[in-house]
């Protein structure tokens, strides 16, 4: 019965498809479509349109986008001061270039330390790799923020590390590591590691045994090996994972909140700054665009390269 | 004169003196509990191209591997234009490996597929795109020198996968199943392809396959190998007319079998068979009277005949009705049953038209010499 009328509701679906020219193709990329439109496109408007608008002191704390003046006549309020600001106040560009200089190194060494472990997975026998991936994972089922804190156990004056070192006679004095750069650092590769380390397992499990031998077979050492063969044939994977470390570090916030010192600038804080602590949402929202923008262009390059290498 | 006219014409393995080029001695592989190699011993002659023959599972890949130097024997000994390869590592082993999937580097062009072996050796830039040039016009895949293997054809591929394994001039090349992904009509015009190769370059092959014609076609030698052992290593041709053992026999072509005791002695073996009667086979030395012997009889071998041929001596001669009968044009192949109930299975090259050929339910006799029939001790 329910079958019969779930039929019938799909076949007169499929007609009023078919009278309005859509075919289910369509119907089926429309639904990520409008997902995206409503929960990306949407928000990114708003924050476009709140950037070229003043700050005022009201709710919303920004200026309407038109007004109409005292001849009646429409006036539409744009500026681009706040964008002009970012550029005057060397606070946000070194904010900027900070950010980008953590995200790069943080994940050059997710990366250093994740192809080693990816590539110890890949190749251990089938039944371990579950249980080695498991444990990649597993960080993933406490919560980040409590990850956090115990680094900042660790980390402490009177910390672990510290504690270990001194009690091994190791050093005199406590290191100083909480409220440093090498702390951030710390942090986001510590977090981000799975996320490198995830994509380059995929990559690596697929890498046929026979190339390998073949290289040997020709003559090429293990390590010589590894750098003509391995190494080009993982790039996809080196890419894949760099951006899933490069684009949450970048912005990230909480890690430098928690484990940065006052002087770690990174652009998630000036952001946070803006909007709360001087309720400044228009240049909070360009500072935002800015970094979008900052985000997005490598990636456009990286698809370019790579689309010109599938090209080849 | 090339080396490879010296293996296939000289027959160095018919020579006691002659000093072979790979000596495998007691050979052998376990995984844990499975032993795929068993106390192999083989020498290999300059030249030839050796086929290891077997079905899968027989050990033949995990033989090669050794060789090539991918695994690491359990015991024995593998010495290669005399110099002993043990604890030698692939990477400076004076033989190269044409793989069964080719393993073509995915990232590389034909060109850089075929430069690679050359440019780990440190030659030059220049000398080894000079080099790689000439091979790929041997292998006659210059126009496709800067693809990618992804858009080459299996044949193609097939062809850079030789170029790559030759290009360093190995002293031995190993292949693996070579035409194994080749469909039938580029596989015959293959392998005469691969032996035209091999008698250019004078350069000693061994083969892995599993097809028998692939082995009778190529090869100068056959080993044929099953559970990891050897079973028998001869020219083609002793093969196939001088197996050493039913399951050689069997595995190479078709072959009737028939059980028996030995009788009589002498250049003509005198077999009972007991239902079927006293047939009579070419003899071999030491047999015994009353020793338990098979005889084996190609189908090709046998002639029909509906009139009774006229007794003539050394001839076995067998009533029986036609129960099957395969037309394939060229020949016809039938099975005729024998007093006994059993079958026996018979092909004729249908080298005349003829009018009236033989056909279902007819009463026939088949007769053979006794040359045709081969005694098996095992």
């Amino acid at each position: 019965m329910s079958a019969l009328s779930d039929n019938a509701l799909w076949r007169g679906t499929a007609r009023v498809m078919g009278v309005l020219g859509i075919r289910g193709r369509t119907l089926v990329i429309a639904i990520p479509m409008l997902w995206l439109l409503v929960f990306f496109l949407v928000p990114f408007l708003v924050l476009g349109r709140i950037s070229l608008a003043e700050a005022i002191i009201a709710r919303p704390p920004y200026s309407p986008l038109w007004e109409r003046g005292p001849d009646g006549a429409l006036h539409i309020i744009a500026t681009l001061d706040n964008y002009r600001f970012l550029l005057e106040d060397a606070l946000y560009r070194n904010a900027y270039l900070s950010s980008i200089r953590i995200a790069v190194v943080s994940t050059a060494f997710a990366l250093l330390i994740g192809y080693p472990i990816a590539y110890y997975i890949a190749r251990s026998p089938e039944p371990r790799r579950s249980i080695l991936l498991l444990l990649v994972i597993l960080p993933f089922w406490t919560s980040f923020l409590l990850r956090v804190y115990a680094w900042m156990g660790f980390l402490r004056r009177e910390g672990v590390i510290n504690n270990t070192l001194m009690g091994l006679g190791v050093i005199d004095e406590p290191l100083v590591m909480m409220q440093t750069d090498f702390a951030v650092y710390i942090g986001i590769v510590y977090t981000y590691l799975p996320f490198m380390i995830l994509p380059l397992y995929a990559n690596l499990v697929k890498l046929d045994d026979a190339l390998l031998e073949a290289a040997g077979d020709l003559g090429a050492s293990p390590t010589v090996t590894f750098f003509t063969v391995t190494l080009p044939l993982s790039l996809p994977g080196i890419v894949a994972g760099s951006m899933l470390v490069f684009i949450p570090a970048i912005g990230e916030y909480v890690i430098p909140a928690l484990l940065g010192g006052p002087d770690t600038l990174m652009i998630g804080r000036v952001l946070w700054d803006e909007f709360f602590s001087s309720r400044d949402w228009p240049v909070a929202s360009a500072v935002a665009i800015v970094m979008l923008f900052l985000v997005v262009a490598p990636i456009m390059w990286l698809q370019s390269v790579q689309n010109r290498r599938e090209l080849d | 004169m090339s080396e490879a006219e010296l293996a296939a014409d000289a027959k160095p393995w018919r020579d006691s003196a002659a000093k072979p080029f790979i000596s495998i001695r007691k050979l052998t592989k376990r995984f844990g509990d499975f032993t795929a190699v068993n106390d192999v011993s083989l020498d290999i002659y300059r030249g030839e191209l050796f086929c290891l023959l077997g079905g899968s599972g027989c050990g033949k890949s995990t033989l090669l591997r050794m060789l090539a130097g991918f695994e690491v024997p359990t015991s024995g000994q593998i010495l290669i234009d005399g110099g002993d390869m043990s604890g030698v590592p692939a990477d400076k082993r004076p033989t190269n490996m044409m793989f069964q999937s080719y393993a073509l580097f995915p990232h590389m062009s034909v060109e850089k597929n075929v430069a690679y072996g050359l440019l780990r050796e440190g030659k030059s830039r220049a000398e080894a795109y000079a080099r790689v040039a000439e091979m790929l016009k041997l292998v006659k895949l210059e126009p496709l020198a800067r693809r990618k293997p992804h858009q080459l054809s299996g044949g193609q591929r097939q062809r850079v996968a030789l170029a790559r394994a030759l290009i360093k001039q190995p002293k031995l090349l190993l292949l693996d199943e070579p035409l194994g992904a080749l469909d039938k009509k580029l596989r015959e015009e293959t392998q005469f392809e691969l032996i035209r190769i091999q008698e250019t370059l004078g350069v000693t092959f061994i083969v892995v396959t599993h097809d028998q014609d692939e082995a009778m076609t190529l090869a100068t030698r056959i080993g044929v190998m099953n559970e990891g052992v050897i079973r028998q290593v001869g020219e083609p041709r002793e093969i196939y007319e001088e197996p050493n053992s039913r399951f050689v026999s069997d595995f190479i072509g078709s072959v009737n079998m028939f059980e028996g005791q030995v009788k009589d002695t002498g250049a003509v073996a005198r077999v009972d068979t007991g239902d079927l009667g006293v047939m009579q086979a070419l003899g071999r030395e030491g047999l015994t009277e009353g020793q338990q012997v098979w005889l084996a009889l190609r189908p090709e071998r046998v002639s029909l005949s509906r009139a009774e041929p006229a007794a003539t001596p050394g001839m076995n001669t067998l009533p029986g009705v036609v129960e099957d009968v395969g037309y394939m044009g060229h020949m016809s192949h039938f099975r005729v049953r024998l007093a006994n109930g059993r079958m026996l299975r018979v092909t004729l090259s249908n080298r005349l038209r003829d009018e009236d050929p033989l056909s279902w339910d007819e009463a026939v006799f088949a007769s053979w010499p006794a040359s045709a029939m081969r005694v098996l001790t095992e």
